[in-house]
């Protein structure tokens, strides 16, 4: 049996190492008049699965001990997995730019991030590329693919997107200033500010604004706060089309995300999307991440599809899954034996080292002397 | 000579000839305006923005994040209470990225009282500043320094914050900035734009040269035996000007200008207290709690057996605001009197 992280690197190969000629690839998966052909569907439906695996896994850690704190996004891998895969990735602003909230997992595995790097923040370990065991879990931080690091301030990142998205109109080229975050931070002034800012008459941005709108903030129903009928139409105002989805449905996910980045990508302009998702274990380990089971599971529901449409076959949805716990499960047992931060690593990467700093010309040490 | 908020403005032009600044901006920071103070006229990068200061520090770190270079504007420190998470958010992203992203932000800001303000012109900053680890704050109290550390907050890869002390902002320097021409008549004749029509105004930018002020580094305005005073931004020149006259009653002052709030120059502040024994703090920040308080503390924790007398700080009341009617402003935040008789008194405390 190949190993856990080699059997998914390459999903082409997949199936006919572990189980024949199954795949149907020419089947399509419907979603209204879109559809999706099958080997699409099996690569988002691959990633999808390893995506719920880590969280499972990382959720345990949580109870286990390996880790404190979790947050993340069953449930959301659907939408986030089809975000992941149309990423343009790269570093600067000829690429895409992220600016994340803490569910999206499935973006990153869709982007290539392995799951030992994501695990490395739930252990808090000093190999953890993030954060150095900083931050929380789903608190991602890559310069070389534009993952601006997420913070746990509700919304702010709705400031920052049009900073970027700035640089990649003067750039030239067709990046995009991806932006997301849940329905509850859409109250926050800095939803409204990403609008107006990416909106200034003729100096339009090209922003992909996203809501992903699970129904609660924490425990209050976005409901019994707010009146307008989809937070995708607080857009018009601006003139930025939008749009509200099934996140629960890749396929018509798929597509949607295609029209909001072809959009930003071609007007060099904003586009608002709002996705509909389920929260399948509540807001975070700190309300008991207990599993949620009359909200939809974009998992199951793909995955029955697949079957039904011939796509995939039972037998191989559970090697599917069985490969995926695996790798999980390898990568919880390689990142545990890894280093902690040392006390001496409290101060480190404070201050960039400064040629016109005469305390600190190269890092923070203390008070000072 | 240029005043300050000229001095401010012919650093900004350098940052955008030599060192690569991308972007200057805020609220009326772009034509035709040029800023309320007129920091950021004739500028070749600088915009106006919504008014909107989240969205202002948001966008810098946004342009910072893509490698650009910005320089932003908050129109008054008193309007800077609403970023405070955002300044929070920009001074960790080093940090907590585990030193994968930089934020080379520079943030100016007019602080302090002084031009009869009343409740929303004329807060200070410094102390809530100084509680954003990852960001440098600095504070000129003349047109030479003010060009010296925008320099270096241009240049220098982390956030910095420039406060700028309204009252000073239209004092003229008594040094020359490099590159500078004599006459300030012939300067702001060059730079400061026309009233008007400005629609085809464009400066004469005369060729002023780099000359930084690294952080961390004071500068010992007065040296004396007495005692010592350390300040910056507006209440600095009161300090010299008491200490000078002080000088008749045989006293005399080391007055430190701090210019860096964050970091401080802790060696040039150990030495003269070490010196003097005696020590008062000037600024007109309230009193709780107030940047003074942390350089008290250090002063006292390390210095206990080498001071003389008690150590004081003349601070601004801890009062809401600061109102209208002179009366509450020389009432509430330190005035020349005020500070010669605080220093008249740590000069003549028995030791
Ligand atoms: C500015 C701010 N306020 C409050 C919080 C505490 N908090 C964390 S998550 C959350 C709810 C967010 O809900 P939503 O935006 O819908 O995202 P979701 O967690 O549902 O994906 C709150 C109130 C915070 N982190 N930041």
């Amino acid at each position: 049996m190949p190993s856990p992280q080699k059997s998914y690197s390459g999903s082409e190969d997949y199936l006919p190492h572990r189980s024949g000629p199954a795949i149907k690839a020419g089947r399509r998966v419907f979603s209204g008049f879109d559809s999706l052909p099958g080997d699409r569907c099996l690569e988002i439906y691959k990633i999808m699965v390893r995506a719920r695996a880590v969280e499972e896994r990382t959720l345990k850690m949580s109870k286990s001990g390996e880790g404190i704190f979790w947050v993340g996004g069953p449930g959301e891998e659907a939408f986030n997995v089809c975000l992941g895969l149309q990423v343009q990735k790269g570093c600067g602003p000829a690429f895409d730019y992220l600016h994340l909230h803490y569910r999206n997992l499935g973006i990153m595995l869709a982007m290539g991030m392995s799951m030992a790097d994501h695990i490395r923040q739930m252990a808090m370990t000093a190999t953890d590329r993030h954060s150095r065991g900083r931050n929380f879990v789903c608190h991602y931080a890559m310069p070389e693919w534009n993952v601006i690091p997420v913070t746990s301030v509700i919304a702010v990142q709705y400031v920052m997107a049009p900073g970027t998205a700035l640089m990649q109109k003067r750039h030239g080229g067709n990046g995009v200033s991806v932006v997301l975050g849940g329905d509850a931070g859409s109250s926050e002034g800095d939803f409204s500010s990403c609008m107006v800012w990416s909106t200034r008459p003729g100096n339009e941005l090209p922003v992909l604004m996203i809501v992903t709108n699970n129904g609660f903030g924490i425990s209050t129903s976005t409901k019994t706060q707010h009146s307008e009928r989809n937070i995708s139409d607080r857009g018009e105002a601006f003139g930025i089309p939008g749009e509200v989805v099934d996140g629960n449905d890749p396929v018509a996910t798929w597509f949607a995300l295609e029209r909001a980045f072809e959009h930003c990508r071609t007007t060099r302009r904003p586009f608002l999307l709002e996705a509909m998702v389920s929260r399948l274990h509540g807001h975070s380990s700190s309300s008991g991440a207990a599993r949620v089971h009359n909200e939809t599971d974009c998992m199951r529901d793909f995955e029955r599809r697949l079957i039904q449409e011939g796509v995939i076959h039972r037998e191989l949805a559970e090697l599917v899954w069985h490969d995926a716990r695996e790798e999980a499960d390898a990568a919880v047992e390689q990142v545990m034996s890894e280093p902690m931060p040392t006390p001496d690593d409290v101060d480190r990467f404070t201050y960039a080292p400064s040629p016109v700093d005469a305390v600190y010309p190269e890092d923070y040490t203390g008070l000072p002397r | 000579m240029a005043t300050l908020v000229q001095a401010v403005r012919l650093a900004l032009h350098y940052g955008e000839e030599h060192l690569g600044v991308t972007d200057v901006f805020g609220e009326d920071v772009g034509p035709p305006l040029g800023g309320v103070f007129t920091a950021t006229q004739g500028l070749k990068t600088a915009w106006n923005t919504p008014l909107d200061e989240r969205g202002i520090v948001g966008t810098a770190m946004g342009i910072a994040y893509a490698g650009g270079r910005p320089v932003f504007e908050i129109q008054f420190c008193d309007y800077a209470f609403n970023v405070i998470d955002l300044l929070k958010v920009a001074g960790n992203q080093r940090w907590g990225s585990a030193g994968a992203y930089p934020m080379p932000i520079v943030m100016m800001t007019p602080t302090g009282a002084g031009i009869r303000g009343s409740m929303y012109h004329s807060h200070s900053y410094e102390s809530w500043a100084s509680r954003l680890p990852g960001w440098k704050i600095v504070m000129p109290s003349d047109a030479l320094d003010a060009y010296g550390l925008m320099l270096s907050a241009i240049i220098d890869p982390n956030p910095v914050m420039v406060l700028l002390p309204k009252a000073l902002l239209r004092v003229r320097g008594d040094k020359l900035i490099p590159g500078e021409p004599d006459d300030p008549a012939e300067l702001s004749k060059r730079i400061d734009a026309p009233l008007g029509d400005r629609s085809k105004w464009v400066p004469d930018w005369p060729a002023v040269e780099k000359y930084l002020i690294p952080f961390g580094v004071g500068e010992l305005v007065r040296e004396g035996q007495t005692a010592t005073v350390i300040s910056y931004g507006r209440t600095l020149p009161l300090c010299v000007q008491a200490a000078d006259e002080l000088k008749a009653q045989g006293f005399s002052f080391d007055v430190i200008d701090l210019r860096s709030i964050f970091p401080y120059d802790w060696q040039m502040i150990s030495r003269s207290v070490l010196r003097t024994g005696r020590v008062a703090i000037v600024n007109e920040d309230t009193e709780v709690t107030n940047f003074g308080e942390h350089l008290l503390r250090r002063i006292t924790e390390e210095h206990f057996y080498d001071l003389l007398v008690r150590p004081r700080l003349v601070q601004g009341r801890h009062v809401p605001g600061i109102g209208l009617n002179p009366i509450y402003e020389s009432n509430s935040v330190p005035q020349l009197d005020q500070i010669r008789d605080a220093l008249r008194t740590l000069a003549t405390d028995p030791a």
